[in-house]
C-alpha cells in the first residue's frame, strides 16, 4: 500500500491571528474553548477575556470540554477554537458530539497542516485527510473548509445561531509561528475566572 | 474446605446499582458519561432513562473527563462510569483534572481481578488503582456489595465538595461472574 501523497498546499493560506479576531469579532456572551499550542495563544493575543476557558494540554480535549460546557449551558454560544493536530487526537469526540446534536457549539479548526508546536511536522491534514469530512460524516449540521475571510464571518454567524445543531469550519491558515502571547500558567486560575465570569462559586 | 467468602444476600446483590443511582441523584449529579460495561448495565440504563440526566455515550473513556470538565465550568456535576481497561485511556487527561483542580468522580468496575475468562482484561487490572494513584487520583476499592453506595457517597462529597478526583473501583468478586447473556 502507499501511503497518500502530500497534497498540502498551505503557503496560500489565511493568516491566524487575522480568522481568529474575525471569528471573536463582537462576542458578547460567547464562551470560548481553546486547543493547546497556538490557538491558546492566537487567542490571548487577539480576544483576552474570563469567558476563555484555555488548554495548556490534555490534547485532543478541547472539543469535549465545549461539549460539556454546551450542553451544560443550553442558551449560551460556545466556540472551540482548535488545531489540525489536536483534533485529530480527539477524532471520536466528533462522533460523540455528533450523537448529542448540540444547538450551541461550533468548532472551528484552524488548519496548517502541520505540528506547529513542535518543528512543523505534517499532520494528516497534509496527507488528503479532511476533519470537516469527518464531522459531516458524524452527522454535524454544518461542516465545510474555508479557505477566504468573508468566510470566516458567515461561519461566526453561525456561531450565534444555535438553531440547528453542531457545526464545524476547518479553517486553511497559512503554516508560520506568530509570536508567543501567553495566558497564566496558573490553571487553577483560569478555571476559577471562568467560573466566576458565569458566576458560580470558585 | 473452609471459606471466608461472605454470603450475599440476593437482595443486596441486585439492588447495588440503584443504590448508586439514588446517591447520584441526591448529589445532585446531571451527567452521566460512559464507556459501556457490563457490569454497569444496570446503572447505566437507569441514568439513560432519566430525563433529568444527560447521558452521553463515549467513544474512548477520556472524553469523559474532558466532557465533565465542561459541565463544571457551568456548574453542573457529573459521574464518569467505565471499567478497569478503561482507566489506561484516561492518563494523560488526567493532567486536566490535577492542573485544573477540576473534581472529577468516576465509578469503575474491575475486570481482570477475580474468576477473569480474558487474559488481556488482567495487565490492566493490576495497574488501575496504582496507575490512578500516580496521576493523583484518590481510590477506593470496594470489595463488599453493601459498602457500594456508602463509598461512592462519601466520594461525591470529597469530589464535589473538596475539588478531589475521585475514582471508586468496585471489585469483580463483588460483581460476580460475568454471564454472557447479561
Amino acid at each position: 500500500m502507499e501511503q497518500l501523497k502530500d497534497c498540502s498546499n498551505h503557503l496560500s493560506g489565511l493568516a491566524r491571528r487575522e480568522v481568529v479576531a474575525e471569528l471573536l469579532k463582537d462576542r458578547t456572551d460567547l464562551m470560548v474553548v481553546t486547543g493547546l499550542g497556538a490557538a491558546t495563544y492566537d487567542v490571548t493575543a487577539v480576544s483576552h477575556c474570563d469567558l476563555n476557558f484555555y488548554l495548556w494540554g490534555a490534547m485532543g480535549s478541547a472539543a469535549m470540554i465545549g461539549l460539556g460546557l454546551a450542553i451544560a449551558s443550553p442558551d449560551k454560544p460556545v466556540l472551540v477554537i482548535t488545531g489540525d493536530g489536536e483534533q485529530l487526537m480527539g477524532l471520536g469526540s466528533l462522533a460523540t458530539i455528533g450523537v448529542k446534536q448540540p444547538n450551541n457549539l461550533a468548532i472551528a479548526v484552524l488548519d496548517n497542516g502541520h505540528y506547529g508546536e513542535t518543528g512543523m511536522q505534517k499532520s494528516h491534514s497534509s496527507f488528503g485527510i479532511g476533519l470537516h469530512k469527518v464531522a459531516a460524516a458524524c452527522n454535524f449540521a454544518w461542516a465545510d473548509e474555508i479557505t477566504e475571510l468573508s468566510a470566516v464571518a458567515d461561519f461566526r454567524q453561525r456561531v450565534y445561531e444555535m438553531e440547528s445543531g453542531p457545526v464545524l469550519a476547518r479553517i486553511r491558515i497559512e503554516a508560520t509561528n506568530e509570536e508567543r502571547v501567553l495566558p497564566t500558567r496558573d490553571c487553577v486560575e483560569i478555571k476559577n475566572r471562568f467560573r466566576a465570569a458565569r458566576g458560580l462559586a470558585v | 474446605m473452609v471459606t471466608d467468602t461472605p454470603v450475599k444476600k440476593p437482595d443486596a446483590i441486585a439492588s447495588w446499582p440503584d443504590d448508586i443511582y439514588k446517591v447520584l441523584k441526591d448529589g445532585e449529579i446531571r451527567h452521566c458519561a460512559y464507556v459501556p460495561d457490563a457490569g454497569h448495565t444496570r446503572l447505566i440504563n437507569k441514568m439513560v432513562e432519566d430525563t433529568e440526566i444527560q447521558s452521553i455515550v463515549l467513544t474512548t473513556e477520556e472524553e469523559g473527563i474532558g466532557y465533565l470538565a465542561g459541565a463544571w465550568l457551568a456548574g453542573e456535576r457529573g459521574v464518569l462510569l467505565l471499567q478497569s481497561s478503561g482507566v489506561g485511556n484516561c492518563i494523560n487527561t488526567l493532567s486536566l483534572t490535577s492542573s485544573y483542580r477540576f473534581p472529577l468522580l468516576m465509578i469503575v468496575t474491575m475486570r481482570g481481578e477475580w474468576a477473569e475468562f480474558n487474559p488481556m482484561q488482567v495487565p490492566m487490572a493490576k495497574a488501575t488503582a496504582k496507575s490512578l494513584q500516580l496521576m493523583g487520583v484518590n481510590t477506593y476499592h470496594v470489595e463488599a456489595v453493601e459498602d457500594i453506595a456508602e463509598v461512592v457517597e462519601a466520594g461525591v462529597d470529597m469530589a464535589f465538595n473538596s475539588d478531589q478526583s475521585v475514582a471508586v473501583l468496585i471489585s469483580q468478586r463483588a460483581l460476580g461472574r460475568k454471564k454472557w447473556n447479561s
